[in-house]
């Protein structure tokens, strides 16, 4: 399959409220679904809200075809497959933010946020545990890898999926907006823009971003969710502030185009990467150079 | 560095998006202000109009005996020219028995009591209009602790708080606000010939490219001094942005459970809508 839709569901979400999200989920995959999508991605914690603080605990569900919440998406994604964000908890109750692939009634994969902010108005650190593994998956439309808001901060992350494959970045975003200047865009937006066109030009791959609209209290949520194609182009952006579903078709194609031009996977030296990283990781001054 | 210019078409979406949909997922549709002429009120009641519609904003001016009468001819400008539901209703039959029982001759008392009754007639007009309250206090002022404790501070939520006097001047006139209540001097118009900047001792266009610093680009106190800011208006502005801090946060609960309204009880007011 060369060409694909993907669908970004650029929404708002209720605070604590999975059943109600679960519907706005399941309708959304319908309209999707209708206007073509073969792949709809929704948001970060899509499912329950972002600032949970105390609610982490009660609105966790397991991505299991027994699961209330996500039998209804299971059985949806036998229409076109599914990105979903969602509270894991694990079979020791560590509590996860999460996201799932979900494709023919089956769940793909399952990402943990690895990277989880705590600063600033961050607070994740204190409320959910680390994700400790990062791995593209293999689906109908090629292998992808995904990535949840601070994850792509990083550019630890992004390079890990592309060396494990992935051609497609699906990148999952409750981000709320600060920096109001004179521009007409907020700063988080523009820096999430500018590495998210940054790592679709460095990896020659597909990066596809969903990020939330709507409130939290004081915290607005900017949406903008953008598609950039492996020469970095942009190819569709949402609008800000406003609930949207962003239809785009990719054509995997290009990234044979793209790579013929500029082979910068094939050149890679990951090995002199290794080498380099284990010396510096086993240097007695790393602890200086503030690794860990 | 110092350039506190902002995109007035985003802070407007945000802002009035904000107010739309914080007091709807409260369940109401409609707000109350008290309008006193002046450029924050103006501003607030402008954003608050554009979000829930202008029948669904109810103005109180709440003038008191010795309140300046341009203050009532600006907010009645406003009230016009918006088309909001709006009352007067004057404060002097209120605040002077009060008064005459006190011996308040210090003014800072006479201030309080005047914005707290304020208060008292907004959140009673809320119940009335079932509208929620919207404040009209911004950074600067919130930041030095300019403001009455449970009296003009208090409000539902606040659009203008993280905007400074200075932006709220740029949003303002964006937003078509006349003229003349952006040029006037801010003034709290408790006594005659109050000003704010003559009772603070500096001008707002000093204080925010300071507290600009300070608090948004994180510079400590030398740096600013170093960056060519007096080292007693610095300390000055440090003090009060320490000292007043309490009137920022809700009063401090003594731990003595496991768990602790405001330490370990921890949600957002937007919980479960």
């Amino acid at each position: 399959m060369n060409k694909l839709t993907l669908a970004l569901a650029q929404i708002n979400t209720h605070l604590g409220d999975v059943q109600s999200n679960l519907e706005k989920h399941l309708q959304l995959a319908q309209e999707a679904h209708a206007s073509g999508a073969d792949l709809l991605v929704f948001p970060e914690l899509s499912l329950t809200g972002y600032v949970l603080q105390d609610l982490a605990s009660t609105v966790s569900n397991r991505p299991t075809a027994d699961n209330p919440v996500f039998k209804p998406l299971l059985d949806a994604s036998r229409q076109l497959d599914l990105v979903v964000g969602f509270v894991d908890e694990d079979s020791r109750s560590r509590f996860y933010i999460a996201s799932a692939y979900l494709s023919g009634g089956e769940v793909l994969h399952v990402h943990h946020k690895v990277y989880l902010p705590t600063y600033g108005l961050f607070d994740e650190g204190r409320f959910f545990a680390w994700g400790d593994s990062i791995q593209a998956f293999d689906t109908r439309f090629g292998r992808l890898g995904i990535l949840i808001c601070e994850d792509f901060w990083h550019a630890s992350p992004p390079y890990l999926l592309w060396l494990d494959g992935a051609d497609l970045m699906l990148f999952a975003s409750a981000s709320p907006g600060r920096g109001l200047n004179q521009a007409p865009e907020l700063e988080s937006a523009r820096w999430v823009e500018h590495i998210n066109k940054a790592y679709a030009s460095l990896f020659t791959v597909y990066v596809a971003h969903a990020n939330r609209v709507g409130y939290e209290d004081g915290l607005n949520f900017w949406g903008g969710s953008t598609v950039y194609d492996p020469n970095g182009e942009l190819l569709a952006k949402g609008p800000y502030h406003m609930e949207t579903l962003t239809l785009c078709e990719i054509d995997l194609q290009q990234i044979h185009r793209t790579r013929t031009r500029l082979p910068l996977l094939r050149d890679e030296r990951t090995a002199l990467v290794m080498r380099e990283l284990q010396r510096i990781l086993s240097d007695g001054r790393s602890t200086q150079k503030g690794i860990r | 560095m110092t350039d506190l210019t902002i995109n007035t078409d985003l802070a407007r979406t945000i802002l009035t998006g904000f107010i739309r949909t914080e007091i709807t997922r409260a369940g109401f549709k409609r707000a109350v202000l008290g309008l006193s002429g002046g450029i924050d009120s103006t501003l607030s009641c402008f954003l608050t109009a554009e979000a829930l519609g202008a029948e669904n904003v109810l103005v109180v001016r709440m003038p008191y005996r010795s309140s300046s009468p341009d203050s009532l001819s600006d907010a009645q400008m406003v009230i016009d020219r918006l088309g909001v539901q709006a009352l007067t209703i004057p404060i002097t039959d209120m605040v002077d028995p009060l008064l005459a029982q006190i011996p308040a001759e210090n003014q800072v008392r006479r201030g309080n009591v005047m914005a707290r009754m304020r208060m008292i007639i907004l959140y009673d007009q809320s119940e009335a209009f079932k509208g929620l309250v919207v404040g009209t206090g911004n950074k600067t002022e919130i930041l030095l602790g300019y403001t009455t404790l449970y009296g003009d501070a208090a409000c539902a939520l606040n659009p203008l708080g993280d905007l400074y006097k200075t932006q709220v001047r740029q949003l303002a006139r964006a937003m078509g606000v006349p003229e003349s209540i952006i040029n006037k001097p801010p003034s709290a118009d408790l006594w005659a010939g109050q000003t704010d900047e003559g009772e603070l001792g500096f001008t707002y266009a000093e204080v925010d490219r300071l507290l600009y610093l300070l608090v948004d680009q994180r510079y400590s106190p030398d740096d600013c001094i170093q960056a060519g800011f007096e080292p007693r208006f610095v300390q000055e502005a440090v003090r009060r942005i320490r000292k007043y801090h309490y009137k920022r946060l809700m009063p401090p609960i003594a731990k003595l459970s496991n768990r602790t309204i405001g330490y370990d009880f921890l949600y957002l007011r937007d919980w479960g809508t």
